[in-house]
């Protein structure tokens, strides 16, 4: 029976595409082994790293570990979010897209499915960190509600620096170039306060570090985390990722228009 | 219904100061296949991207199911499927996967699209890969499971964009057949080839594109009267191509045309005798066009 008996006449809802494609995504998510095992591994090589191999050069009293558990975990979310460009440009350039916009859905919702499974596959490497932190005697201050602002502000982190990474996807003509321009971007952390107070930078190195927005981000968790005093970053923090996820969303959507308008 | 299933006056499309299409004019009437005959680069991937939403014209219209193209997208995509060219299917998927996946984007419930999927399935000979990866696929698998994922709605108008380029000739008479029963259900279907065969055994009517233009329309009969039933190639010593001639294939006139070029020819020329191929088609159209451009 070439024509179905069954097909309905309905289009799909709004919820069932993104469902469908966070679906998608998180099943090619699970499928891409090695970059799930990087996913996993890198957290818990870094902590180590940082941990047994820096921090007694950093700090010999032993506390860089309380110091560092915040940086860690925006390196790793920034290296896990990267492959969403990678993803994004993958779609765009192989025919699928083309199917996708032929059909009454909203095609957007492909790259939203990306992003989702990508805040997804983050959130898990960031509770691997915390894990093999306090393996390694990291130890917290912080109450339940700390916690869960802590979380928050690391989603939001990763939200924002996804859909970044999901306009460079769209932007770039192919998945490898996608990769190349998504790796300028994971030299942030190490210009900023995530693993040496920027005090200890010279003084030109000190203005970049200080009005990034990986210092501000890194300074509210680790006010949350460790107790230390919060000051102005909390908002900072805020502002700067609403303003890259608004500018990354704006920039995601003029992208594909011109490229679905131009084809 | 629509009488026309497919209406384009006038349409044009340049890419930078490339003039791509200059000008098309053609209707599909419901019901038929239709054949979109050109080389490599004449255009046919564009004015299917056009009619199927993909790429805004840069001038003229085209309408499909009755609805335009440009300000009617989402009732023109409620009415059509598009399999193009290079396989739109998930590697990281399996193929059922990807029918299921289809189903639910067109808006079946879970249960409709396993049951839809297991239709496809069996109906293009997926059933024993269907839980592998398309990755690990044949050219050929990938194609069928292409054209599945795009019947997996019931859409009245069905885009193919050179559906059979790569398969085998087992592969290619089966999609044929496929596509001539879609045809008995009432869907219409404009297809892209660069065989002439193909548009022959399949197509109602026969379009063809060469330079930005249809330069001739007609069905498979009317277009072939024009160049010739037969081709008679003659080849020297080493194989080379010396000349191709247009005969009605009778031996009067098979006889008639040796004669003439006897003497002109080498004694130990080989003659073959062939059916004639897109490229006899297109030459033959477009030497007629500028004939009639000189008179
Ligand atoms: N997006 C684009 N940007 C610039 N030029 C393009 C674009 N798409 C197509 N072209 C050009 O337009 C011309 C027609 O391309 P098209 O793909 O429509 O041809 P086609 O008939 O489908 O060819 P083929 O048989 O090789 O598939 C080609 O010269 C191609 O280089
Ligand atoms: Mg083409």
């Amino acid at each position: 029976m070439i024509t179905s008996r069954t097909a309905p006449v309905r289009n799909a809802s709004l919820a069932v595409t993104n469902a469908v494609f966070i679906g998608r995504s998180v099943r090619l998510s699970l499928r891409n082994a090695e970059a799930l095992i990087m996913a996993i591994m890198l957290p818990v090589m870094l902590m180590l790293l940082f941990t047994y191999v820096f921090g007694g050069a950093i700090d010999p009293g032993g506390d860089y570990v309380n110091y560092v558990v915040p940086g860690i975990i925006l390196l790793c979310a920034g290296f896990g979010s990267s492959s969403t460009a990678v993803d994004v440009a993958q779609d765009m350039t192989s025919g699928i897209i083309d199917r996708f916009r032929t059909m009454p859905i909203r095609s957007l919702s492909v790259i939203a499915g990306h992003v989702a499974a990508s805040l997804a596959r983050n959130l898990l490497a960031t509770g691997v960190v915390i894990g093999v932190a306090f393996v390694v005697g990291f130890r917290s201050s912080a109450g339940f509600l700390e916690w869960l602002a802590a979380i928050g502000v690391i989603a939001l982190f990763i939200l924002a620096l996804t859909w970044l990474f999901a306009a460079i996807g769209l932007v770039a003509g192919s998945p490898s170039a996608a990769s190349g321009y998504g790796f300028i971007l994971l030299f942030l952390p190490y210009l900023s306060s995530a693993f040496v107070p920027t005090t200890t930078m010279p003084g030109w190195l000190q203005g970049v570090a200080n009005h990034q927005p990986i210092t501000p981000v890194i300074e509210t968790i680790r006010a949350l985390l460790a107790g230390t005093p919060i000051g102005h970053s909390a908002w900072l923090a805020v502002v700067w990722c609403l303003g890259i996820l608004l500018l990354a969303l704006a920039w995601s959507l003029a992208t594909f228009r011109r490229k679905a308008g131009r084809r | 219904m629509h009488e026309f299933a497919i209406e384009t006056k006038g349409l044009r499309k340049a890419f930078g100061r490339q003039t791509v299409l200059d000008g098309i004019d053609l209707t599909v009437r419901a019901g038929t296949i239709f054949a979109l005959l050109g080389p490599n680069g004449a255009g046919k991937t564009t004015l299917i991207n056009i009619l199927s939403t993909l790429t805004k014209p840069d001038g003229g219209s085209a309408y499909v199911a009755g609805r335009d193209v440009v300000r009617e997208r989402d009732a023109v995509k409620r009415s059509i499927s598009l399999t193009g060219q290079f396989a739109a299917v998930d590697d990281m998927l399996t193929a059922k996967e990807n029918l299921r996946m289809m189903g639910r984007l067109s808006g079946f419930t879970a249960d409709e699209a396993r049951a839809r999927t297991a239709e496809l399935l069996k109906l293009f000979d997926l059933e024993a890969s269907a839980g592998k990866l398309v990755k690990t696929y044949s050219g050929g698998m990938r194609r069928r499971l292409d054209l599945a994922v795009s019947l997996v709605a019931d859409r009245p108008v069905l885009f193919l964009d050179e559906p059979t380029t790569g398969l085998d000739t087992v592969s290619r008479r089966a999609l044929w057949e496929t596509i001539l029963q879609l045809r008995s259900r009432g869907m219409t279907i404009f297809l892209t080839t660069q065989y002439l065969e193909e548009a022959d055994q399949l197509a109602d009517r026969i379009a063809v594109i060469a330079g930005g233009r249809i330069v001739a329309s007609g069905t498979a009969q009317e277009l072939k009267s024009r160049v010739g039933e037969d081709m008679i190639e003659l080849r020297g010593a080493d194989d080379e191509l010396l000349a191709v001639h247009a005969t009605d294939g009778s031996i009067q006139d098979i006889r008639r045309t040796l004669n003439e070029l006897a003497g002109k020819v080498p004694a130990d020329t080989r003659i073959s005798l062939r059916k004639p191929s897109m490229d006899d088609v297109f030459v033959a159209l477009t030497t007629t066009r500028l004939e009639e451009a000189a008179q």
